[in-house]
């Protein structure tokens, strides 16, 4: 019994990404048409290259016709899968495998999701049949339950944690603007955030990850076939996934500080890559900030800060866009705006830009290891992915 | 001296078994209207909250009636403002109990008479050598700007009967008459009751008051100067208002209405203000209470030594004074469906389905959740497998409802669909171990910290496509 891993045994060697916000004129077959198309172009391929697809949707459609249909696939496979809010990642992880597997040659990863036209606020999920017991929070409701476990636990303070978790979308604001396919391309002051209308717990609208529409795609082969599609490839160095037994929820022990998910697939990552210190070693991230004190959990979680300390890291600027461990250079889910199955596999993109020197004014100096951090659910119940991508 | 059992010495055999109150408990709502909002006098009214009805208070009051008592035999339940026309509503506080489905359990309604007629039956039973959980609960409104908006009252109250030797207070004597006239009426389809003009009821109804009370009082055998504390309520006070004049009574010797403080609280009325009476009776006190709507109800009870320990963990006072009292008159309209508004930006809650709440209905209405027996690590909802050890399928059933919790974290989520913004949600770590993330009712928002002490109450979550939803919250100790 072990994760294995398929370290440098699959690259990504072409990517698309469709800018993400309230595309009011487009549905999800557009948003794959688009996202698909730009990819091929990337990869310098036909559409019919392609062996195999995975579709990652939370809840834009059923099953791989909601992909063959928009793109006319003409007979081949394709798998439509579910692992809420890190849907996009583990079509990743499904797509890479199979071609480590040899079954197939090459292969195409794609998320999407339309959100925008429920006309609701905020995310929607459409539950079983229930008894009606369960709990009805939303989920910003959900998230801001670290907030004052971490305030109590750590012995910071109220209105410092607030300045905390305000920076975090501060920055990722910051580094939105700079981002052409960013839903929110504007810097926003911090006063402005730190005032903005409550809408759970310490959360304020500015706390809470933009709802949008988009999709994004990646094309994936062996290693060895890289270079048949570009020059400058990037190299899966670990995927790893953990679901728990949601612990959290049972548990007196957890203290809503933490998401033990994510330490298991971190840990299970690093192995498979073989970092030994990720505040080193990893050059920039891509998290799931889906709220600003998830954020700032997730620093802790993965190692980029001792526990307790992560909302030091983050007023002392460590994980700004020009800081000595970048966190979210896009944008992150906060300004770069998060449709639930597209998220993971938008995450990828931008690392699939920063590691190949296309990102433009956000552009890292000389990443080595880039990581992905996808999540799904809420703390103490919750599902974690994790991948660590290099040159 | 004593009624019944000095005319028992003559006809021994004739004389059905005495039975008698063994426990009781009652429930007053959280929130106040102040009656200057309706334009309408003094003092405020008790307003079940938007998550409250008929059956989750009478659960409420019927918890602390039965705190540390066997099971009862037989379940009666009054109200006039049932949550289902169809549908059993006295098994959904049965199930909220924890109570067998062997017990039999039915209702009365249609008029607020039925509270104390209720308990005279759960005396039969009792008498009957059966023990009785009777409980009354009622949500009373009226038509905007009328008296029964304004006098009304939310609130109920639970009753345990059984053998004389175990009673708090014995029946001494009763009497009932059924009288039938238009006085107060509502057919099926409408929200609000009418009323004929007071004076006619009045003139019908007082002397039915006199004379069912002085056979009640004959039957017991008690002289009305004998009488510590006389009940009345009626759908028209005028009608009561002649029976001190006609029995002679001191103004001392009629009980505190409570018109200032609750409202009259429809078929639960009479018996709230009962409990109140026993949450302050001496041994050998003996109190005539009487319910009059079309007809009367008039019970006779003599106290008992065994009063001082049988009391309830909740007085009707602390009831009243635990309150928050400035609920206002829209909101009130609002949580009544009275007022229509506009809705949040979120999904119309879905209905509960049956199979799932028949399938979890002890966890559901019991709040009943599991224990591992082989860690004891407790699990709200029940599980099969162990969270802790992963020992498959060897759990206890474990009741939490009367289990004390405390606050491991918690927030206010401005987003949530409810009816009073925002929702107070906590994770909730109960003693003895087990955890549960849940609503929170009866709060103050900006007063919730972790570490809190919170206990469960029984609520109606809402009604999702006319299924109601009823399950447990958490609120702080009142």
């Amino acid at each position: 019994m072990a994760s294995n891993g398929i370290r440098d045994r699959v690259a990504i060697v072409g990517m698309g990404c469709t800018p993400f916000g309230e595309h009011w004129d487009k549905g999800a077959d557009d948003l794959l048409v688009d996202a698909c198309k730009e990819a091929y172009a990337s990869a310098r391929i036909e559409p019919d290259a392609v062996d195999a697809y995975w579709l990652g949707t939370m809840g834009s459609g059923v099953s791989g016709l909601l992909l063959s249909e928009a793109l006319k696939i003409q007979y081949k496979p394709v798998t439509r899968l579910e692992n809420m809010c890190a849907t996009g990642s583990e079509a990743l992880r499904n797509a890479a495998y199979a071609v480590a597997s040899g079954a197939y040659d090459l292969v195409m990863a794609v998320g999407v999701e339309k959100l925008k036209d429920s006309g609701y606020s905020g995310l929607v999920s459409n539950r079983p049949p229930d008894d009606g017991t369960l709990p009805s929070m939303t989920a910003p409701a959900m998230f801001s339950l670290l907030a004052p476990a971490y305030a109590k636990k750590y012995g910071v303070d109220e209105g410092t944690l607030k300045d905390v978790i305000s920076r975090i979308a501060w920055k990722n604001h910051v580094n939105g603007a700079k981002n052409p396919k960013a839903q929110f391309r504007s810097e926003v002051p911090l006063d402005k955030i730190k005032n903005s209308p409550r809408v759970a717990g310490m959360f304020g609208v500015f706390d809470c990850s933009g709802v949008s529409d988009g999709s994004a795609a990646a094309i994936v082969c062996r290693a060895e076939d890289a270079h048949k599609y570009t020059d400058r490839p990037i190299f899966i160095k670990a995927l790893a996934f953990a679901a728990g037994p949601a612990e959290g929820f049972f548990n007196q022990d957890y203290d809503f500080t933490t998401f033990q998910e994510v330490v298991a697939s971190c840990q299970d990552a690093y192995r498979q890559a073989g970092v030994r210190n990720p505040r080193e070693e990893i050059s920039m991230a891509e998290v799931h900030d889906c709220f600003t004190a998830t954020e700032l959990v997730l620093m802790e979680d993965m190692g980029f800060s001792p526990r307790g300390q992560a909302w030091k890291d983050v007023l002392d600027g460590r994980f700004d866009g020009d800081g000595p461990q970048p966190v979210n250079p896009d944008g992150g889910l906060k300004s770069f705006g998060h449709p639930i199955g597209a998220s993971g596999l938008r995450m990828m993109y931008e690392m699939w830009l920063q590691l190949r020197g296309e990102a433009g004014k956000r552009q890292i100096r000389d990443p080595k290891l880039g990581l992905t951090h996808n999540l799904g659910g809420q703390p103490g119940r919750c599902v974690s992915f994790v991948s660590v991508v290099g040159r | 001296m004593m009624g019944r059992p000095a005319r028992r010495a003559g006809e021994l055999a004739e004389v059905p078994p005495l039975a008698g109150i063994t426990r009781y408990g009652s429930y007053v709502p959280f929130h106040r209207v102040q009656r200057k909002a309706f334009g309408a006098g003094r003092g405020a009214r008790a307003v079940a909250s938007h998550d409250e009805d008929a059956v989750s208070m009478a659960v409420e009051a019927a918890r602390d009636a039965l705190r540390g008592a066997p099971a009862p035999q037989a379940l009666l339940f009054a109200t006039t403002s049932p949550p289902y026309a169809e549908k059993t509503n006295a098994a959904t506080v049965q199930a909220a109990l924890g109570l067998a489905e062997q017990i039999a359990s039915s209702e009365l309604g249609g008029s607020t008479r039925m509270g104390l007629a209720a308990l005279g039956l759960g005396l039969d039973v009792a008498a009957a050598g059966r023990s009785a959980l009777v409980c009354a609960g009622d949500v009373v409104i009226g038509a905007p700007g009328g008296p029964r908006e304004s006098q009304g009252g939310d609130g109920a109250v639970a009753f345990v009967t059984g053998p004389d030797g175990e009673a708090v207070a014995r029946l001494l004597g009763r009497a009932s008459a059924t009288t039938e006239l238009l006085d107060v009426w509502r057919l099926p389809e409408e929200r609000f009751a009418k009323q004929w003009e007071e004076r006619f009821g009045a003139e019908v109804l007082g002397p039915v008051l006199a004379e069912t009370a002085t056979r009640a009082l004959k039957d017991a055998g008690v002289e009305p100067t004998e009488l510590a504390q006389v009940i009345l309520d009626a759908t028209n006070p005028r009608a009561a208002a002649g029976l001190p004049r006609a029995l002679g009574l001191k103004p001392e010797q009629i009980a505190d209405g409570l018109e200032a403080s609750v409202g009259r609280a429809g078929a639960a009325h009479a018996g709230l203000v009962l409990a109140r009476t026993l949450d302050r009776a001496k041994p050998g006190d003996r109190i005539l209470v009487t319910s009059l709507a079309d007809g009367c109800e008039a019970l006779v009870f003599q106290v008992t030594e065994r009063i001082a320990s049988a009391r309830p963990h909740h007085g009707v006072d602390g009831w009243i004074a635990a309150k928050r009292d400035d609920l206002a008159y829209n909101s009130w309209l609002k949580w009544r469906g009275i007022l229509p508004f506009e809705p949040p930006r979120r999904p119309d809650p879905e209905r509960p389905a049956a199979p799932p709440m028949r399938r979890h209905e002890r966890w559901k209405l019991a709040f009943e959740g599991a224990r591992c027996t082989r860690c004891r690590t407790g699990h709200l909802p029940p599980q099969r497998v162990c969270s802790h050890c992963g020992a498959i399928d060897e759990m206890q059933p474990e009741r939490f409802a009367d289990r004390g919790c405390r606050v491991a974290t918690f927030t206010l989520d401005h987003l949530a669909y409810t009816l009073q913004p925002p929702v107070v949600a906590a994770v909730l770590d109960f003693e003895g171990g087990g955890r549960f993330t849940c609503e929170l009712t009866d709060v103050e928002p900006s007063s919730v910290a972790i570490g809190n002490e919170l206990e469960m109450t029984f609520r109606r979550l809402y009604t999702g496509q006319g299924v109601h939803n009823y399950f447990w919250k958490a609120r702080p100790r009142r």
